[in-house]
């Protein structure tokens, strides 16, 4: 027990670290940090841009480099999608997925773990099980989503579900075991009862764990809708509603492929980093604000 | 006076063969006492009660939505039958095959992944300079998600196996930098204090404090990695692979042979665990002090 | 300081500190927070000069300068009349002339006990790796500490941990030994065992000690030397030297002198503490 609190309890001390300093890290704090993120990135981005014109330019296109669109035709790409209400229909559908999904496991997930932590008899039975089913990646169950549920949609949802849930399962019970037993028992000897206990102490100590399961799972959530739409929206006959059902960021990126819109594929990234980077920057900030004591350093 | 002596000591000069008998003994003890207690009983029990459901509400109440999955028993029999009907099984030649491929390609990747990403980690993690060129582009390019990817990498690279292969890298690759960069970040500044103290150049510092002290980020890195390296090739195989267990998965579905795609599936979680318990073996073997430290050897 | 070791020559002492009018200030901001506020003071060269003071106050700031971890604001510290640094020069150089033993003590955990004492002369290539082990081996041996050489300091118990720290220092032949509280975290009864373990240990190696603590029993028995220093920001309060007698064990804890030598230093240490409370300080 102690082998696994210790476990549980250095892997989420290593999750919170890792969604703190990638924020901090973002955040300069000084001017040259600024100027140097600037720098670096201006470089990357006229390497990007020679190295895709070099056939223009030279006459000799590079090998991986030379196919990719340069970032100016990006740009007019993008600017010209803007207008367009088909992109911004595949805005909405994926972050709906993603919500749909997300929220879904996050309601299952989140009491599923406290009961795996407060309950051993629970937790004996049930956590093999989920470590056994946890391996397998969510994606190789859309073939057996696809069979159950009736709708596509419910589909990738139970996919979407899938992907985060194991994760905040898992940070849940780490949160919970690794609760100091001496609060629990300062707490008893000040006369609280088991429901004051639950509500009081183990909650608000989980809750940082919870956050950081929750910033990693919306991560994975996004993975997760992207490749499901690209699998059953395009490419492929997994669909059962017709290639017009699939929508999202992920078949928009497949559909400009196949149709040969090189530098949509490219704007469709770029719009769903931002997307998944907007959407964890939510949840961090959810988390800071509901956790204040775990910000003082 | 003397300084007091140390006799007491429990392993001060114990012969090694004597330790080793009492460390034999000490783990059949631990596997007496774990049959003896309720765990290994409600663990089976967990099983059975999934199994027991599965096979229950397919095959025997076929109730409404999963009545048209495959049942348990036709995968069990599916799978350890020498002539299976889906074709595939434990006595197929192919099965083995797809297994083999699938491995080869995480192998692949990750090692590519761990390669890289580990002297990235490092550089960002010890140079504060490095860090701030090159996180930012690091931090801007992470939030897309491997799969969407696959388009560009299919026009960059040429062939079938390279596009799924960088997909399966990309996430990996990310977590491994990530998490070896906070391990070096994660070193106590009084261990750099004290080898300063003790006269140690830099490259000394590099190979004795950094790299062990952020060993247990990176192993911890390593481990996310494996596991998302499955998570991406699963994907890839599926939109472009040839053979593999995302391919047999996926094909299972469109050939409508179901049991193929469920021992694709159990298949693929059996192959990786065994891959991350591959990776937490090492890390126990590299990092002793760690194992003894939190008291999970004798 | 009395008692020098039989097998040991006769050799100068080194390792004297000198400290003129120190000042150290933290930017942040609301201004500056001032840590040393002209501090002066002297560690003679051989001898355990004992550093007490409220949590908080500074004095590991002053520590610090020492080593060579912080810059001085203002100020000038000499070793052996030689600058460490002043003016010109805001910032010394770390190095194996003076070494640190931390509060919580930075023994690498990932380097056996013999590994970690060993590091210092197979970094700076003073000593080939063969040697440098048997040399460690008979100071572990020396210090009560044979036995341990292979396991790793997590396995051992943190009053080995010290001893094994101080040790790594040793071997180095460094002047001065510089000590940040390294018996805060044990209790009372190993602790008064490891005060007698160190005083030997002086006794046989004449390095000169810097010694943080705010624990006036200790500073008395251990020291030749004590400065009392105010709360932050720090300067002497009072100084004292110890006249009590060489070799020194447990006993004299309870003699006539020490207790003088209580009477006279506690009611200084005590307003500064008070005034710490008061001010709710942190634990430096």
């Amino acid at each position: 027990m102690r082998k696994l609190q210790r476990r549980f309890a250095s892997v989420n001390e290593k999750a919170r670290t890792v969604t703190a300093t990638s924020a901090a890290a973002l955040n300069p704090r000084s001017g040259r940090s600024l100027a140097r993120a600037a720098a670096a990135i201006v470089i990357l981005v006229s390497f990007w841009e020679i190295g895709s014109r070099f056939n223009e330019l030279a006459g000799v296109p590079l090998p991986m480099i030379g196919q990719i669109p340069a970032p100016s035709r990006v740009i007019v790409a993008w600017y010209n999608l803007l207008d367009d209400p088909g992109y911004w229909r595949s805005w909405y559908l994926s972050f709906l997925r993603v919500a749909a999904g997300f929220s879904a496991a996050m309601i299952v997930g989140i009491p599923f773990g406290l009961v795996l932590a407060l309950s051993r008899t629970f937790y004996l039975t049930a956590f093999p099980t989920f470590e056994v089913l946890r391996p397998i990646p969510p994606l190789a169950w859309v073939p057996a989503a696809i069979l159950f549920w009736p709708t596509q949609e419910l589909s990738i949802a139970f996919i979407t579900f899938l992907g985060a849930f194991y994760t905040i399962v898992i940070n849940v019970v780490g949160g919970a075991r690794g609760i100091d037993a001496r609060y629990v028992q300062s707490a008893y000897s000040m006369g609280a009862t088991s429901w004051n206990i639950f509500r009081r102490i183990v909650l608000p100590a989980t809750l940082p764990s919870i956050m950081v399961g929750a910033a990693v799972g919306m991560g994975i959530t996004w993975e997760v809708v992207v490749a499901a739409e690209m699998i059953s929206g395009g490419g492929s006959t997994l669909g059962r509603g017709g290639s017009g059902s699939g929508g999202g960021l992920g078949f928009f990126i497949w559909n400009s492929y196949t149709g040969g819109s090189y530098e949509q594929i490219i704007v469709g990234m770029i719009s769903i980093g931002i997307a998944g980077f907007v959407s964890s920057s939510i949840i961090r900030y959810v988390g800071k604000v509901a956790t204040p004591w775990m910000n003082v350093r | 006076m003397e300084a007091p002596a140390d006799h007491g000591h429990p392993r001060a000069g114990a012969p090694h063969s004597a330790i080793r008998r009492v460390r034999l003994e000490l783990a059949v003890y631990r596997a007496l006492d774990w049959l003896a207690s309720p765990r290994p009983y409600l663990m089976l029990l967990g099983f059975a009660l999934f199994l027991g459901f599965w096979w229950l509400s397919v095959e025997v109440w076929r109730l409404p939505r999963f009545s048209g999955m495959p049942g348990l028993t036709t995968i069990v029999r599916e799978w350890l039958s020498p002539e299976p009907e889906f074709g595939l099984s434990l006595f197929t030649p192919d099965y083995y095959l797809h297994i083999l491929t699938s491995l080869q390609r995480v192998i692949i990747a990750f090692g590519l992944a761990t390669l890289l990403g580990v002297s990235l980690g490092l550089v960002m993690g010890w140079s504060d300079a490095a860090r701030e060129y090159i996180f930012p582009g690091f931090e801007i390019l992470r939030p897309i998600p491997a799969l969407a990817w696959v388009p560009l990498a299919i026009l960059m690279f040429t062939g079938t196996e390279a596009p799924v292969i960088f997909v399966t890298f990309l996430p990996a690759f990310f977590a491994t930098t990530l998490n070896t960069m906070l391990g070096v970040r994660s070193i106590d500044t009084q261990y750099f204090r004290a080898a300063a103290c003790l006269g140690a150049s830099q490259g000394y510092v590099f190979r004795h404090i950094v790299l062990p002290g952020a060993m247990p980020f990176i192993f911890t890195g390593l481990e996310i990695s494996m596991g998302l390296s499955w998570f991406s090739l699963v994907a890839g195989e599926m939109i472009s692979g040839e053979y593999g267990l995302g391919y047999v998965i996926y094909t299972g579905y469109t050939m409508i042979s179901y049991p193929t795609t469920v021992i694709g599936m159990i298949t693929l979680g059996v192959v990786g665990y065994l891959s991350s318990a591959v990776i937490r073996l090492i890390g126990k073997l590299l990092m002793r002090w760690r194992a003894r430290e939190l008291g999970l050897e004798g | 300081m009395g008692a020098p070791a039989d097998n040991q020559p006769c050799r100068s002492l080194r390792g004297a500190i000198r400290i003129e009018d120190a000042v150290k200030i933290y930017e942040n901001d609301d201004g500056g927070l001032v840590a040393v506020d002209h501090c002066s003071f002297n560690c003679a060269a051989g001898e355990i000069t004992m550093v007490v003071g409220p949590s908080g106050c500074g004095k590991t700031t002053l520590l610090n300068a020492i080593a060579g971890f912080h810059s001085l604001t203002s100020g000038t510290i000499y070793l052996d009349d030689e600058l460490l640094c002043g003016p010109e020069k805001l910032q010394a150089k770390p190095g194996p002339d003076r070494i640190v033993v931390f509060q919580n003590g930075a023994l690498f955990p990932w380097k056996t006990n013999i590994e970690n004492v060993v590091f210092g002369p197979v970094a700076q290539g003073a000593m080939l790796p063969a040697d440098a082990r048997d040399k460690a081996r008979s100071m572990l041996a020396g210090a009560g500490l044979a036995g341990i050489e292979d396991e790793y300091p997590g396995q051992i118990s943190s009053g080995m941990r010290r001893r094994v720290e101080i040790v790594r220092a040793l071997i180095n032949d460094p002047k001065v030994l510089l000590l940040d509280e390294p018996y805060r975290a044990l209790d009372a009864l190993t602790k008064s065992v490891m005060h007698e373990a160190l005083l030997q240990t002086c006794y046989r190696s004449r390095v000169t000690v810097f010694f943080i603590t705010h624990d006036l029993e200790e500073a008395i028995f251990l020291g030749d030397q004590i400065e009392i220093m105010t709360s932050r920001p720090c300067r002497t309060k009072k100084r004292l030297k110890v006249d009590l007698p060489h070799p020194r064990d447990h006993t004299i804890v309870t003699s006539r002198r020490f207790r003088e030598l209580m009477d006279e230093t506690i009611d200084a240490v005590h307003e500064e503490a008070a005034k710490a409370f008061r001010l709710g300080e942190r634990e430096g």
